[in-house]
């Protein structure tokens, strides 16, 4: 499987892509920390731009990747190599070269910039965010054989997860508004990685005061150490759950 | 050496495999003919575990090799159109699958025949088709297997080359392995192949020898005789 890998971060590299996104993530964070006067400042704004650009990215780039490596994986099949072998290979050589541009661009800039338990989730949770996107972006891939159809389906997932979930939470929020509504809204932000990753991050902000009643309940919970393992144990279920499922059918289909 | 037994599948409405039950022996040349559509690709497919078949079972040596991958290493394929990751150089692909099948032996002398050597340096997207056929034919040869699936292997081959494969074809069956050819060329097959298994609309219309086939027809081409059974009803 290791050789495998080689030769898909190979090609990767080759493409020049990935080093782009590293220096625009770079560019960003640096600009960012320095932009803001205090780094918890910069971390918020980062948190908002990173969570939106990097499943962005990681959905588009893993979806052409897959489809302009099908030749690549025909040539493999056709050799004594496990199906399975040939999609984790290709799927850790994405998610892996995402990461370690994420955690150049942005890791480092947190390091240098502010030194604390928020930079480290801050962090934790873009990693988690691209392998969630990346196996969503598979997943999409396996399902159709049309390279526009399965981009247009990596695109919709980006769109519900990134900006069509939170408009449809905040409605449910205002249409039964009357109601208890704290745990509801505990669940809702289980379903969806993004907002996962954000209550991790803003929780240990102080902007977390301004949450309301809420913002108290996910303080309770979040604020524990144990609440936080949680929450990222929700989004490790969040990126196995895709990779798993594609796989299945990747083993299982016509080449 | 290959069995293969009640063999269906089907591309949604699209029957392209009907009850196929055929057994291959060692050492000996097979050459798949049909028309177009008939299923021979298919087939060749799912002995690869490229294609999986809805009903039947594939056995190699007596064991099922449907959800296995090991028993590939016996096998060689050369595809119809072969498909290979556009910018990586001829060098870099015949490099990878060394590296991936490190423990194989190694027979490449098509690799000289070919002088695959003097392109090593050109991108695959850059190939002509015929070039990128006998890079191809090379990987199929490379690791020296038990059986060899070639499908439609001269087709935008020159002549030079379509000959020096029929050589490394004639050499490898004296070495007693399995050669299955799907082909449009009957002189070719005459030339190579012993026995003929024609496949119409997904099902066996016949699998006998070029000899006995002949005799049967009374004619004294392999293409007038299998043109005279696809017509006539001649079935045994």
């Amino acid at each position: 499987m290791n050789k495998i890998i080689k030769y898909v971060l190979l090609d990767i590299i080759k493409s020049k892509i990935v080093i782009a996104y590293t220096l625009f993530l770079l560019l960003l964070s640096i600009g960012l920390f320095n932009l803001g006067g205090s780094p918890d400042k910069g971390i918020l704004s980062l948190l908002n731009l990173v969570l939106l650009t990097v499943p962005l990215i990681s959905i588009v780039f893993a979806t052409t990747h897959f489809y302009n490596s099908y030749e690549f994986m025909e040539l493999l099949v056709a050799q004594p190599i496990n199906r399975k072998k040939i999609f984790m290979s290709e799927y850790l050589g994405v998610a892996f070269s995402l990461s370690a541009a994420f955690l150049v661009g942005v890791g480092v800039p947190v390091i240098i910039f502010s030194t604390g338990l928020t930079g480290l989730y801050l962090v934790l949770t873009g990693v988690f965010i691209t392998f969630i996107f990346v196996a969503m972006a598979f997943l999409a891939s396996v399902s159709t054989r049309d390279k526009a159809k399965g981009i247009g389906i990596a695109l919709l997932l980006w769109f519900y997860f990134a900006l069509i979930y939170d408009g449809i939470v905040l409605f449910i929020l205002y249409a039964f508004g009357d109601y208890p509504l704290e745990y509801a809204t505990l669940v809702m932000t289980a379903l969806n990685p993004i907002d996962l990753g954000r209550i991790i991050v803003l929780l240990n902000l102080d902007v977390s005061a301004l949450m309301g009643y809420t913002g108290a309940l996910y303080k309770s919970i979040f604020g524990s150490v144990w609440g936080v393992a949680a929450a990222f144990g929700l989004l490790l279920l969040w990126a196995l759950i895709p990779v798993w499922s594609s796989r299945r059918i990747f083993s299982r289909r016509d080449l | 050496m290959i069995t293969i037994e009640n063999l269906h599948k089907s591309y949604g409405k699209l029957q392209v495999l009907r009850d196929v039950s055929v057994a291959f022996d060692k050492g000996k040349v097979v050459s798949i003919i049909g028309p177009n559509g008939a299923g021979k690709t298919t087939m060749s497919k799912c002995i690869l575990g490229m294609v999986l078949p809805d009903q039947g079972d594939i056995r190699m040596n007596g064991e099922s090799v449907l959800k296995k991958y090991v028993y590939r290493s016996q096998i060689g394929y050369m595809p119809q159109i072969g498909k290979y990751p556009e910018n990586m150089k001829v060098r870099q692909v015949i490099e990878m699958i060394r590296d991936i099948r490190k423990n194989a032996s190694i027979d490449d002398e098509l690799i000289g025949l070919y002088r695959l050597e003097e392109m090593y340096e050109k991108r695959m997207g850059a190939l002509s088709g015929g070039n990128r056929q006998k890079v191809s034919a090379a990987l199929a040869f490379l690791f020296d297997p038990q059986v060899l699936i070639l499908d439609e292997p001269t087709a935008g081959l020159d002549p030079i080359a379509a000959e020096i494969l029929k050589g490394k074809i004639l050499k490898e069956k004296k070495k007693g392995k399995l050669i299955l050819i799907t082909s449009h060329v009957m002189s070719e097959i005459e030339e190579v192949a012993e026995e003929v298994l024609c496949m119409v609309d997904g099902s066996i219309k016949f699998y006998e020898t070029i000899a006995n086939l002949k005799m049967r027809t009374q004619e004294d081409r392999l293409s007038r005789a299998v043109a005279k059974i696809m017509n006539g009803g001649n079935t045994p």
